[in-house]
C-alpha cells in the first residue's frame, strides 16, 4: 500500500498529469459508444469511488479532500464525470440510429405538444424539493470555514484565488499576468460568445451527437474539461506550497526544492546556439522568438489548410470566420505547447521583453 | 359522481367566495383550458409556455439545469439578504459579525447555505452551457440568447469573486488579493502591463507617466494599492447590489428570449 502510494507520488508531476489527462480525454472520445454503456460505465464509477474510498485513510489525501471548500470541487469530479457519460451515451445512442438513416431520439417526441401545467410546473417544483433538501442537509453537517482574521502582514503559503480562478492561476506559472490574467480570460469570453456565428454546421441542433459534429464538441470539451476543470483540480490537490506540485498523497512540504533554471528563447539562440553574445539591441536579441510567434500566428492558419478536414471547414464557413476561430483556436493550443516547452526544455519565455513589460 | 363530504363543500364554498375570485381567475387546472389559464394568469408562472415540445421536458435533454441555476440564484439572493441583517461591510466590523453569525445566531446555516449555494451555483452555471453546447442549442436563431448566457456566466464568477472577499478572513483577503494581481498587467490600463509606461503626459520638465500604482485599473478596483477597506465596501456594493441587478435584468431577458426564440430547443 504504502509502496504503491509512494509510487503514485513520484510518478505524478504536472507532464505525467496533463500528458495523461490529455491522453484519457481523446480516448474517452475516441471509444464513446464502448465505454458509455451502462456496464462499462458503471464498472468506471466503482472505481472511481473504490480509489478514492481506498484513498481516504491516508491522512494527507483526508486533509486535502475534506477541506469545507474542497468539498464541491471533489463533487465536481464525479458530477462532471457523471454528465459527461449521460450526454456521451445519447449522443452514442443516436449517432448509431442516424447511421441507421432513423431520426435522434429526441425528433420523436418534438413534435409532441404538451401542456406545461401539469408536466413542467411539477418537473420543477420537485426538482427544487430535491435541491432544497441537498443543500440544508449539505448546511447542517459541513460548516462554512472561517480562517483567521485577514492580515496584510501574513501572506499564506500557498495563496491561492478563489477556486474556479485556479486554471487561470497555473497559466501564470507558463505565461505572465498579462496574458494569463487578463488576454486568455478575455479570449474564452469572446471565443464563447462568438461560437455560434462561427459554427455553420447546420446539424446536430437539439439533439446529443458527436459523429455530427466532432469538431465543436471535441473542441469545447477539451476546453471544458481539459483545460478549464482538470486545470482547476491541479490546482486544488496537486499545487501547495510555493505553487510546488505534490502527489495526491505527498504531505505539504513548505521546504520543498524544485530546481528553477528557466532560459529565454533568445538565450537558447544567440548563446547556446550561435555561441556568442547576445545584441543589445532588444529587436534584434528577440527577433528568433517574433519570427517563431508570427510564423504561429500568421502562416498557422494557411499552413493548417494543407490538411482536407481544415480545407473542408475553410470552404464551409469562409474566410472571416475561419480567421476568428484561428485566432481562439491558436491561443488555445498555444496554452498546451507552452507548458510542454516549460517543462521539455525549461524555456522561459519566446518573447522576452522586459523594457515594455512584453513576454511571451 | 360521489357524494361530496363536509370537505368538498367547504372547498366548494371557498373557492366561489369573493375574495378567493379575486386572487385565482380560474377553477383548479384540471381541464386544459384551466391548465393554459394557470400559466397565464400567474405572474411567475407565465414565464412559462403554454404548451411546449415533449422533447424539451425530459431531464435527460435539459438536466434541469438552467432552472437549477435560477433556483440557486433566488435562493443565494434570500440568504444573502438575510446576512445582510448581521454583516458590516467595514474592516473593524466584517470579521467579528461573522464570527458572531457562526456563534450566536440560532439556527444558524445562513451563511453555509450561502456559500455552499454559490459555489453550487458556479457548477450548476457550467453544466448548464455544456449541456446547451452539446445539443447545438447555440444555433441559429438563439445565437444572442447564447451570447447573454455567456455574460451570465462570467457575471456569476464575478458575483463569486466579489461574495469571497466579505468575510475578511485571510483566505477571503489573499484570495482576491491574487485574483485581482492580475489587473496590474492589463495591457494599457494596469501599471506592469504592457504598453502602460508608454502613456506617458509630455511636460517641459519631462514626461509624467499617467497609468501608475495609483491610478491603474487595479486602484480602481481595489480602491488603494492593497485589498483594503475601501475595498470590502466596493466589493459589497458590488456583491450585493451591482451585479444582482444586472443579473436580474439579464435573466429576465434570457427567459424571454427562449420564448421568443421558439422554446428550448429541439430538432428542427
Amino acid at each position: 500500500m504504502e509502496a504503491a502510494k509512494e509510487f503514485l507520488n513520484n510518478l505524478f508531476n504536472p507532464i505525467v498529469y496533463t500528458v495523461l489527462g490529455v491522453a484519457l480525454f481523446v480516448v474517452m472520445l475516441l471509444t464513446y459508444r464502448v465505454w458509455t454503456r451502462p456496464k462499462f460505465a458503471l464498472a468506471l464509477l466503482g472505481l472511481g469511488v473504490g480509489a478514492f474510498l481506498v484513498s481516504l485513510p491516508d491522512p494527507n489525501f483526508r486533509a486535502i479532500v475534506t477541506k469545507p471548500d474542497n468539498v464541491p470541487i471533489v463533487a465536481l469530479i464525479f458530477i462532471l464525470g457523471f454528465f459527461l457519460w449521460w450526454s456521451l451515451r445519447q449522443a452514442a445512442i443516436n449517432d448509431e440510429r442516424l447511421e441507421q438513416g432513423l431520426p435522434p431520439r429526441e425528433a420523436e417526441e418534438a413534435n409532441d405538444r404538451i401542456l406545461v401545467w401539469p408536466d413542467l410546473v411539477y418537473e420543477e417544483l420537485i426538482c427544487m424539493v430535491i435541491l432544497s433538501v441537498v443543500l440544508i442537509v449539505w448546511s447542517i453537517y459541513l460548516k462554512a470555514p472561517l480562517e483567521e482574521p485577514a492580515n496584510p502582514g501574513k501572506t499564506p503559503n500557498p495563496s491561492k484565488a478563489p477556486w474556479y480562478f485556479l486554471g487561470l492561476q497555473e497559466m501564470l506559472v507558463y505565461f505572465d499576468p498579462w496574458i494569463a490574467g487578463v488576454v486568455l480570460p478575455g479570449m474564452i469570453i469572446s471565443g464563447l460568445i462568438l461560437v455560434p456565428y462561427c459554427d455553420k454546421n447546420p446539424r446536430g441542433m437539439g439533439y446529443y451527437t458527436l459523429k455530427e459534429r466532432p469538431f465543436a464538441v471535441g473542441t469545447f470539451l477539451f476546453g471544458f474539461c481539459v483545460l478549464w476543470v482538470m486545470l482547476i483540480i491541479m490546482g486544488t490537490f496537486l499545487r501547495g506550497p510555493n505553487w510546488n506540485f505534490f502527489g495526491p498523497y505527498e504531505p505539504w512540504d513548505s521546504h520543498k526544492l524544485e530546481s528553477l533554471s528557466n532560459v529565454n528563447l533568445s538565450e537558447y539562440f544567440w548563446v547556446h546556439g550561435l555561441k556568442r553574445r547576445m545584441p543589445e539591441e532588444w529587436f534584434m536579441r528577440e527577433l528568433p522568438g517574433i519570427f517563431l510567434v508570427s510564423v504561429y500566428l500568421f502562416a498557422g492558419p494557411a499552413l493548417l489548410l494543407l490538411a482536407p478536414p481544415v480545407r473542408r471547414m475553410y470552404q464551409e464557413i469562409g474566410f472571416l470566420r475561419y480567421g476568428l476561430v484561428m485566432v481562439h483556436l491558436l491561443p488555445m493550443a498555444a496554452m498546451v505547447i507552452k507548458m510542454i516547452l516549460r517543462w521539455t526544455i525549461n524555456l522561459k519565455y519566446v518573447i522576452f521583453i522586459p523594457e515594455y513589460f512584453f513576454n511571451i | 359522481m360521489a357524494k361530496k363530504g363536509d370537505l368538498g363543500r367547504i372547498w366548494d364554498y371557498t373557492v366561489n367566495t369573493q375574495v378567493w375570485r379575486s386572487i385565482m381567475r380560474h377553477g383548479y387546472p384540471s381541464t386544459p383550458r384551466n391548465r393554459a389559464l394557470a400559466i397565464l394568469s400567474n405572474l411567475v408562472l407565465h414565464l412559462h409556455p403554454i404548451r411546449m415540445r415533449k422533447s424539451g421536458l425530459r431531464v435527460r435533454y435539459t438536466w434541469c439545469m438552467g432552472g437549477i441555476t435560477f433556483f440557486l440564484f433566488l435562493e443565494l439572493t434570500i440568504t444573502g439578504l438575510l446576512l445582510m441583517f448581521y454583516y458590516r461591510p467595514t474592516a473593524e466590523y466584517a470579521y467579528n459579525d461573522i464570527v458572531f453569525l457562526r456563534s450566536d445566531v440560532p439556527l444558524g446555516i445562513m451563511r453555509e447555505l450561502h456559500r455552499w449555494g454559490a459555489h453550487a451555483m458556479v457548477i450548476s452555471v457550467w453544466l448548464h452551457m455544456m449541456r446547451v453546447f452539446l445539443t447545438g442549442a447555440y444555433k441559429p436563431p438563439r445565437e444572442f440568447n447564447w451570447g447573454v448566457g455567456v455574460v451570465l456566466l462570467v457575471l456569476t464568477l464575478l458575483l463569486s469573486f466579489t461574495g469571497y472577499l466579505l468575510p475578511w478572513d485571510q483566505l477571503a483577503m489573499w484570495a482576491v488579493t491574487v485574483g485581482t494581481n492580475m489587473a496590474r498587467a492589463t495591457p494599457f490600463v494596469g501599471h506592469e502591463g504592457p504598453g502602460a509606461s508608454a502613456i506617458v503626459l509630455p511636460t517641459e520638465g519631462g514626461a509624467i507617466s499617467v497609468i501608475h500604482q495609483a491610478s491603474d485599473v487595479r486602484f480602481g478596483l481595489l480602491g488603494g494599492r492593497f485589498v483594503g477597506a475601501p475595498t470590502i465596501l466596493r466589493f459589497y456594493v458590488l456583491h450585493c447590489v451591482g451585479f444582482p441587478l444586472i443579473v436580474a435584468f439579464l435573466v429576465a431577458l434570457h427567459f424571454w428570449r427562449v420564448r421568443k426564440d421558439g422554446g428550448i430547443s429541439g430538432p428542427l
